[in-house]
Order: structure tokens, then sequence, then C-alpha cells
């Protein structure tokens, strides 16, 4: 789960990390309001789950308060497009505004996890406001990296040999010092699986401040974070995932016309794989899941019927401990429910097929269309949808 | 003789009283797993059809000489079972739960680094020994005894891969779903160790996804190590970046863990790699022919 700038700038401030003085505004009055209090000189930044922000012009300077208000006119209640979104862009319900800090030095820090080490990661650089990425591969030796062993944690002389890496010394050292421990504490203590701060600023005045934040949060960990959890932005995801989310279903939008609903996320992404090689475009990613009852697959298909591009769908369940008879009556009960005369392939195997296959060609009112095998199901959808093919 | 379970291992479920616990307890046991114990703190002295349960993995140990433990208990309780099954000197814990958090798993890892017990999972169907044992909660009837040996991150996959394996008369030797999570007890290095060290597999299907850099690390090891034909299916080719497929660690990220990457690592391995899902069977027996080895049971 992402969390906006403002979020993660109120919980790094929470853990006595320095932001910026900050205000949300959610309209042109407040941002306006927001930037009398800095005297008009001010940024305004979009509060979006997405970076590039900068370069996409959803990040803007005021002046006077006068500007701040131009800023938030043209930004607020508009969709902005990133480089790290999708073409329609996400949708800026609130701008951070923040005083102006005269900077001195731009850094990098961050935690994530090292996946193939199974170990919390600390990477520093002292090529701050740039993709860190890029800074790895153009300049490895500018970017450090420390594998955390859990049973040590992140002790103080890890985190003074980073500081001097930094080339911060004094009293400099010794806020990075306590700035790293901070850092690691709230990571573990709010289950966070990202804390990233691009660019960590060495102010004119001499201070270390998180200029720009980003934190993710383990959605598995959400249960023990109910506070967090409050937090997310719904506006944020595309609403069909906000609604499957909700039904504990797994749903990612694709673009295509080909409806798919599929029990794994292997079995499902390799349906799409298959469907992509047979020529079909595939609308979704949907897990429905191991233990889908009825109620769990009308929904399903429900939403997927929901988008408007969905013009034929295809079903691909392997029967293991959810059995095939239990699918079948579940999906007549969909396509009754939903009165959907859309073309629909299905294709089961596994534990009482026939019987479910049975089930479904006694529904001759139905447009379902029996296959056997993947290759075969895919192709049937997409052939029906292009007859002339 | 397969790897990790068969028909002598002793099976205690933690979380045999709840109702996934219960119902797969008992269809393992169906199939001819010994079930020997169920463990639910606060239920010790009670039974489910049969099967004693106890207050403590350690009870269930002494008394019923379990070996081997099948977890079934909410995300929140997985660590605590996971810690408490090594520390009663059980061998192989195979964690079941959805939704363990990473943190957890982060220190579950790091306890069981110098420690004998294995851990498969979490996120996980668990593992069968075709005509002898299963652990998980896998449909045992496509499964048949023979001498290929299945390693994967997914459920439902592997049953089509199986499934595909079957109906073209290569039976298996043992199966063993590794878990979709992005932080495992079991890499897929570890399961390949094994079956290259077991006489009765004779060669090996990977089936791996988007997400992480386990199917090159494994591609590595195979190039340097693996004596037996591997084939392999990598799920996700036409998957969008940054967007979680499901499981918790089937995610591109930051240009890692792409499908074409990981296919490329393993083609330079030697590996075949099935162009399609429903082609992984085909995968298999070219790559046994290859090797000089009967591409069916005989």
């Amino acid at each position: 789960m992402k969390l906006h700038e403002f979020q993660a700038k109120n919980l790094l401030a929470q853990y006595g990390i320095i932001v910026p003085r900050g205000t949300l505004a959610c309209s042109v009055d407040e941002a306006g309001q927001a930037a009398e209090t800095f005297g008009g000189a001010c940024v305004l930044k979009a509060q979006v789950h997405a970076g590039g922000r900068g370069k996409a012009g959803g990040v803007a300077l005021a002046q006077t308060a006068d500007q701040a208000r131009d800023i938030a006119r043209r930004l607020l209640h508009h969709r902005l497009v990133t480089v790290q979104t999708e073409e329609q862009g996400l949708p800026v319900n609130s701008l951070l505004v923040e005083e102006l800090v005269p900077v001195a030095r731009e850094l990098y820090l961050s935690l994530t996890l090292d996946r193939s080490a199974g170990r919390y990661c600390l990477i520093a650089s002292a090529e701050g406001g740039v993709d860190i990425e890029q800074t790895a591969r153009q300049a490895p030796e500018r970017v450090r990296r420390l594998n955390i062993d859990p049973l040590i944690g992140l002790r103080s002389f890890h985190a003074r040999g980073i500081a001097r890496f930094l080339g911060l010394k004094g009293q400099l050292g010794n806020a990075a010092v306590d700035l790293i421990a901070a850092l690691y504490r709230c990571f573990l203590e709010k289950d966070a699986s990202l804390l990233e701060i691009n660019p960590l600023v060495v102010s004119e005045d001499g201070r270390l401040l998180a200029m720009d934040a980003k934190v993710s949060i383990d959605d598995s960990a959400l249960f023990r974070q109910r506070d967090l959890a409050g937090w997310k932005d719904d506006s944020q995801y595309d609403p069909l995932e906000v609604r499957a989310a909700r039904s504990e279903i797994a749903y990612i939008k694709m673009g295509g016309c080909i409806g798919c609903l599929v029990n794994g996320a292997g079995l499902a992404m390799a349906t799409l794989d298959m469907l992509t090689e047979c020529g079909g475009q595939p609308a979704n990613f949907l897990d429905v899941g191991g233990s889908a009852d009825q109620d769990k697959v009308v929904e399903a298909f429900r939403i997927l019927l929901e988008d408007p591009h969905v013009t034929g769908v295809l079903v691909n369940i392997f029967g293991g401990i959810m059995r095939c008879d239990l699918i079948a009556e579940s999906l007549i009960a969909a396509a009754t429910a939903t009165s959907s005369r859309l073309p629909i392939v299905v294709r089961m195997a596994g534990a009482r097929r026939d019987e479910g296959r049975q089930l479904l060609e006694n529904q001759a009112d139905l447009n379902i269309i029996w296959q056997d095998g993947l290759a075969a199901a895919a192709t049937a959808i997409v052939q029906q949808l292009s007859p002339t093919a | 003789m397969a790897i990790l379970i068969d028909r002598r291992s002793r099976i205690v479920v933690q979380g045999l009283t709840g109702n996934s616990g219960r119902r797969h307890g008992l269809l393992c046991r169906d199939y001819g797993s010994q079930v020997v114990a169920g463990v639910t703190p606060g239920k010790g002295g009670t039974q489910i059809d049969g099967i004693p349960v106890f207050d403590t993995v350690a009870e269930a140990v002494e008394t019923c000489a379990a070996d081997v433990s099948m977890i079934f208990v909410p995300p929140s309780a997985a660590a605590e079972a996971i810690l408490e099954a090594s520390d009663a000197g059980i061998r192989l814990a195979v964690c079941i739960t959805e939704g363990v958090p990473v943190r957890d798993m982060v220190l579950v890892n790091r306890a069981l680094a110098n420690n004998p017990m294995r851990l498969i999972g979490p996120n996980c169907p668990g593992l069968i020994t075709p005509g002898q044992c299963k652990v998980g909660i896998l449909p045992g009837d496509i499964h048949r005894p023979g001498s290929i040996g299945v390693v994967s991150r997914s459920g439902t996959l592997t049953y089509e891969a199986v499934q595909q394996l079957t109906d073209a008369g290569l039976g298996q030797s043992t199966c063993v779903g590794i878990g979709g999570d992005p932080i495992i007890g079991s890499s897929f290095i570890d399961i390949l160790t094994l079956f290259n060290d077991d006489p009765d597999t004779h060669g090996v299907f990977l089936i791996g996804e988007i997400g992480g850099t386990a199917e090159e690390q494994a591609a590595t090891w195979i190039r340097r190590h693996m004596r037996k034909p591997v084939a392999a299916y990598i799920a996700g080719m036409t998957a969008p970046p940054g967007k979680r497929m499901g499981h918790a660690g089937a995610i591109v990220s930051g240009g890692s863990g792409r499908a074409k990457d990981k296919v490329a690592a393993l083609r330079d391995s030697g590996v075949r790699v099935a162009e399609s899902p429903a082609r992984m069977a085909a995968a298999m027996q070219s790559a046994l022919e290859a090797a000089g080895l009967s591409s069916h049971d005989s």
C-alpha cells in the first residue's frame, strides 16, 4: 500500500525526522492561505501515487499567494500524467504546500527489502534528487548498500559509516546517525516495504531534512497497522480494482477486450500469456482465489463485465480443492444474474470436470462454449470475437 | 525414495481445529499420509476425527513422534508457529498460510539460518510424493508416482503442469510448491539440490513467475551443478510492470523480475523453457530426450 508524500512526511515527523513546514490544501483557497503563512514563497506538490511529478508539472514554485492560487487552480481536481502513471494519469485531490528551503546539498537514503538476501537493506548515495537505479548503473561507487541482520539491527556504527560515506561530519554527522536510527525504527514499527528519502537535503542553515519521501506499507501487515490502513486513498486506484479488493479478489485491468476469470495467480498469469500468444488481448488479470464460494465467483464475474471494453470472457479453472462442478454452478448463477449474452469460453480441468461440463452444456440459453485444453480455449475465444479471422 | 516426505513421514497439523486445518488434515490422511497429531493452544486433550490434539508441538513430537508439521494458522500467528515447530525438533515445516507479514519472515528465515529444520512456504500449496504422502492442499488424484521432480512458486499452475506430465506418461517423484511470497523458507536452489541427489528423480520441471531473481539464481546454479535435465515454464510474460499479480512476490519493479530475463537466463543454462503453458509436458519430454532419457515412464 502506497502512502502519499504528505502522509509519508507525517510519519517521518512522528519519528523526529525533520521535514519542511507544510500544509495540505484541498482547495484553491486553502492553497492561497497556506502560501500566505509562508509569506507567499512556497512550493506546491500534487499528491498522487506516482513519481516523475516534477517533470510532469506536478510540482511548482510560487513567489506570491496569488501565484500559488493559480497553480492550485491548474492542478487541483485535474489528472496528472507522469512517466510512471498510465496514460489517463492520476487524480490530484490535494496539494502539499511547503516552505522553500535553501539547499546546500542533495543526498539519497532508503530502506527496502533485498529479496534474494532475505534481509532489509539500507541504500545511501551522495547523489540525491536523481533516479537511484540510474546512479547505481552509471556510478556504482557512489551508491552504498548495507544489508541488515535482523538479529543485530541497524546500529550506530553502521549509521556512522553511512554518514561518513555521505560526507556528513560533526553536527551533521550526528544528525545523520539519529536520522538513520529513526528511519529504521519507523520502517520496522510500521511494517514498511519501502521508505525512501530522495532527496535528503542539507539546508543552507545546516539542517538535515527529508525534502521528499516515498513510503509503502506491506499489505500483509495491514491487519496490525490499522491506523495506516485507514490512510489508503482509493482515488489513486482503478475503481474496479478497489471493488475487487473488498471481496479479496485479485483484479488488474489490462486494457484489452477479453475478460479473464481464473483460479490461482500463476495460472491466471499463464492464461494471459496464452491468450496473448493466440492473438487475443486480455481485458484483465483476475484470480478468484483458492476457496472461492458462489458469491465470490458471481462478484468476480460482475466485476469483469463492468469493464465496458469486455466483449467476451475466458474462464480457466483447475479444480483441485475447488471442484469444477461448484464453479460451473457459480458461473451459471453469475451469467444468469448479469443476464450476459457475451460469449463465454470455459475450460476446466481437474476435480469433477465432467460433472462441471455436464452442468454447463445443459444451459442452452447461455452463450457458453466448452473447450478442452488451454490452447484450444484461448484460440476459441479469440475466434469468437473476430469470426472473419 | 523421493525427497522430503514419504510414507514414513509423521505429520502434526498446527491449526488442526480450524476450518482449513481440519479439512486438509483429513484430506491428507485420506490420501495415505500419516497424520498423527494436531496442535491448537488451549485445545489440548481433544480430538479431531480420532487425531489427538495437543497444546504444544513439543507434546506432539514426544507423544506421537511427529517429524513433519503442516501449518494452517492465521497470518498473525504463522511466525510463532514456525519457530515453535523448529524449537520442538520438527524436521520439515510446511506453512500453507497466505499473507504472512514480510517482517515476520525476515526474522524467521534468520532464525532458521543455522537450524536443521527446513521450511517450505509460506503461501504455498505444500508438497506431495505421489502414492506415499501428501502435506498440503494439492489435489492428490492428478499425480502419479514416477521420476520427474516438480518445483514451483505457484499453486493451480503447478496442478496444470502435473496434469500434463501425468497425461504424457511422466509420473512424479515429488512435487514441491515453494510459495508465492517475496521471502520464503526454501528456494528453487534448495529443492533442486535435493532433486539432484535423489536417485529416483531423473529430470526436473521448474515453474517460475515474475518478481525477484530466484529463477536467475536457479539458472546459474543449474549451469554449475545440475546433473539432470531441467525444463521450465515462466508465467507473466505479458504482466504489466509495477502491478502485483495476485501473489505478494509477483511484481516487476524497477526493471527487475521480468519474465523474459528469467527465460533467457534459464535457456543460457541449457534449460528447455516452454513457450506456452499448454506445452509444459512437451518441454519436459524434449529435455529428457536431449539427455538420452526416455520421455515417458516404462
